[in-house]
């Protein structure tokens, strides 16, 4: 077992990691926008922003979740009890007294637990109760004339306001996330270079120099 | 029916019978004996020349004269005209039975024409009418020239003498020169309907809030469809006519189109905004234009088009005070005009035989749902004579009604005489040579009671006064489309136009109060949380690494 500097983020993650942090800040702030918590854009531009965002997001997502699944990377996110102690004992008592991080990454364990079950969460409840209820909204015209339409649209508005509130309360958390353990600039920089150390094991090393050369320092 | 074949011959049938009904007059319905007359075009542009008729070169010496030799050449014009409301001033409603027109209905500006129709009939399409003697049968007594001259030069004064108080204000006007206006004819223009429409209810746009003196002229800024420097429409170029009867009506308002253009040539029967511009008015080259499509299911094209009405600098009177009319100054009524419009002329707020008025200008309509149907309290209607108000015609509509969109109207609030005793309106006698016309004797229990009256109608002798409603739909003085309502106009948490419009889920204006109480705490809280642990953090021992950082 040695650490090595390996590429775990492969070009197109980091494209979409990025064009998504991208999108969602902007839904987020047109969407509150649009929920009128601020004016900083008129109505029509916020929906046409708004709108166009969701759009663009919702083709990230199908191309990222093809991409999970063709290239396997979906087990990243397969939860795991497996060391969340040691994370959940980390966050609100190591930490304050300087002790070093208890996860290594492996090569195909790149999350700790609390992370892989964050994100996991964040993609098979927050991000489907916002796209649901937004293109259930988008597509009202299609629906209008059900029994009740407007009660059900005030729950869809209801759920897709709790689900933004959610998301927004996940980016806090995550953006501070990046300053515990190393450095706020070590967590950002594997997301734009790609290369993080990785525990390797002495076969998944041997693999990576000889056919992958160029995702292993 | 048990092989496949049947099966799909009855299936066919199924499917193609809602399809052929889609289709009007298809397949080609079954020749007649007598096949219906061909259809033609509107008609454009004219084939003669009045001025060279030597029918019109008189000499007259009064309107009914014109009108028989209008006729001689109009053969079947007076039988068409006599069937329209401009003539008949009655109207029974299809749906609710109800017997309305001008000619039976109390309103809450001058209250009633019944009984004062020597000068109310002054708008009536006709010559004479200043009693239920007049013969609605006779077509010598129509009056073509109100609406078909265009010198402007023609008047009408009341029918009847009335009030040596009131007939004084139509002395000393030029005599019209009867061959000159009889030659003069031509389609009705804006002036033409405009001598009656714009000056409903007793003067200038007091009635309608959105028909004034200012579309005589108007600039398209004021009207887009009437601008002269735009289109220039004549009301008729909407209001179309079919045998003297015109498309478009405030007692049977079509409040949701769901027709659009039809075929070329059809539509003739709707002045609706659909019927020129279909269903889906807004060009589809942005998501605001696909979503704006989607608003004309819920929202009436008026309700965003017509973002003010009473613009173009003519008032309308939105509150009319009758108990303080009859007062007088040294035994004789008087008016005080302490109101100046955007035009610079000035209007009257008292009037002795009216009472007084408030004036308004670029008014924000009320909003809501309006399934095209008003109720009106007729002189038959009973009420609780202790009620609030009374809603002159009322109206009903909601989301969940497919005929229903969200219109604007002018509201109108009238203090008006009553019947205390029975609870309904009264036709109050107002015109008249009598002692009990109110207009010149100021007697208003004796008013009432000779109104009643005259119609046979039970008054209990003790009226009183309450507070009117009536409701204008407003559908003219339609703004250019960069002058329209912006989506944010309505989608807003405060003074949105539509904050007292209920049924819908309205982003922007609507919100759930919990949800944005919790959701705030929990960001706000998640803000805190990671403030205290970066301080702990902050605070406690540094790890080896960040010590040699």
């Amino acid at each position: 077992m040695s650490t090595q500097r390996v590429k775990i983020f492969s070009l197109f993650e980091r494209f979409w990691h990025w064009a998504q942090m991208l999108l969602i800040v902007g839904l987020l702030i047109t969407g509150f926008g649009l929920h009128g918590f601020h004016d900083l854009f008129n109505f029509k531009d916020a929906v046409t922003l708004h709108t166009s965002f969701a759009l663009a997001l919702l083709l990230l997502w199908i191309f990222s979740i093809f991409w999970l699944f063709t290239t396997r990377t979906w087990r990243h996110f397969i939860p795991t009890i497996t060391g969340m102690w040691g994370v959940l004992r980390f966050y609100s008592y190591g930490i304050f007294k300087g002790e070093r991080h208890p996860y290594r990454k492996a090569y195909w364990r790149k999350h700790n637990p609390l992370q892989a079950l964050a994100y996991l969460m964040l993609k098979i409840v927050l991000f489907p109760a916002i796209w649901i209820t937004g293109l259930a909204y988008l597509f009202y015209f299609a629906w209008r004339d059900i029994p009740d339409a407007t009660q059900w649209l005030h729950g869809v508005a209801l759920v897709h306001t709790a689900a933004a509130f959610a998301i927004l309360t996940f980016i806090l958390v995550h953006v501070y996330m990046l300053t515990t353990g190393h450095s706020f600039r070590d967590h950002v920089i594997p997301m734009i270079t790609g290369f993080d150390e990785v525990d390797l094991s002495p076969e998944e090393e041997a693999y990576l120099r000889q056919d992958q050369p160029a995702d292993i320092r | 029916m048990r092989s496949p074949i049947s099966a799909v011959v009855l299936l066919l049938a199924i499917v193609s019978a809602p399809a052929a009904n889609a289709i009007d007059n298809w397949p080609t319905p079954p020749a007649t004996t007598a096949p219906p007359a061909q259809i033609s075009g509107p008609l454009q542009g004219g084939t003669a020349d009045h001025t060279k008729f030597k029918q019109l070169q008189g000499p007259f010496t009064s309107g009914p004269e014109v009108t028989q030799a209008c006729l001689g050449c109009h053969t079947e014009t007076g039988k068409h005209f006599m069937e329209n409301i401009h003539w008949t001033w009655s109207y029974q409603d299809p749906d609710t039975g109800q017997q309305l027109g001008k000619r039976y209905l109390i309103n809450n500006f001058c209250t009633n024409s019944r009984g004062n129709e020597g000068m109310c009939a002054q708008c009536h399409a006709g010559y004479g009418w200043k009693d239920e003697t007049f013969d609605f049968s006779d077509e010598r007594k129509i009056d073509c020239l109100v609406c078909h001259e265009t010198t402007g030069t023609y008047y009408k004064t009341p029918n009847s003498e009335g009030s040596p108080a009131c007939s004084v204000m139509f002395e000393g006007k030029p005599p019209i020169d009867w061959a000159a206006v009889a030659q003069s004819v031509d389609l009705p223009r804006r002036a033409n309907c405009g001598t009656c429409h714009f000056n409903g209810g007793g003067g200038d746009n007091v009635k309608h809030g959105d028909l004034s003196s200012a579309l005589k002229a108007p600039p398209r800024s004021l009207d887009v469809h009437m601008g002269e420097d735009g289109l220039n429409f004549a009301c008729t170029a909407c209001h179309i006519t079919n045998k003297h009867v015109w498309a478009g009506s405030r007692y049977h308002v079509v409040s949701k189109d769901t027709q659009g253009t039809g075929k070329p040539g059809q539509r003739t029967d709707v002045a609706t905004c659909e019927s020129c511009h279909g269903l889906a008015p807004h060009p589809v080259e942005s998501l605001a234009g696909f979503k704006l499509n989607d608003h004309v299911q819920s929202i009436a094209c008026q309700t965003c088009h017509i973002p003010e009405f009473a613009r173009g600098g003519v008032a309308t009177i939105v509150d009319w005070d009758w108990r303080t009319s009859g007062k007088t100054k040294n035994g004789e009524g008087y008016h005080e005009h302490n109101y100046i419009q955007g035009n610079g002329d000035h209007r009257y707020t008292y009037k002795s035989i009216k009472g007084d008025f408030t004036y308004a200008e670029k008014v924000i309509p009320e909003y809501d749902w309006f399934d095209g149907q008003m109720v009106y309290t007729t002189i038959d209607t009973k009420f609780d004579p202790q009620a609030d108000f009374i809603e002159i015609n009322g109206f009903d509509g909601s989301r969940d009604d497919d005929r229903s969109r969200i219109w604007p109207f002018k509201r109108m609030h009238t203090w008006q005489p009553y019947d205390k005793g029975n609870g309904t309106l009264v036709y109050t006698h107002l015109w008249g040579e009598d002692d009990a016309a109110y207009w010149g004797n100021y007697d208003m229990g004796a008013a009432i009671a000779k109104g009643m009256a005259d119609f046979g109608l039970d008054y209990s002798g003790d009226y009183g006064f309450i507070e009117t409603i009536s409701w204008w739909p407003i559908t003219h003085m339609v703004a250019p489309k960069e002058d329209a309502l912006a989506c944010g106009d309505c989608h807003v948490p405060t003074n949105s136009r539509l904050a007292s419009v209920e049924g819908v889920y309205l982003p922007g204006r609507d919100h759930n109060r919990w949800l944005d109480i919790i959701g705030t705490l929990i960001v706000a809280g998640t803000l805190a949380g990671i403030i205290i642990h970066g301080l702990v953090r902050f605070f406690s021992p540094k790890s080896k690494r960040e010590q040699q950082g």
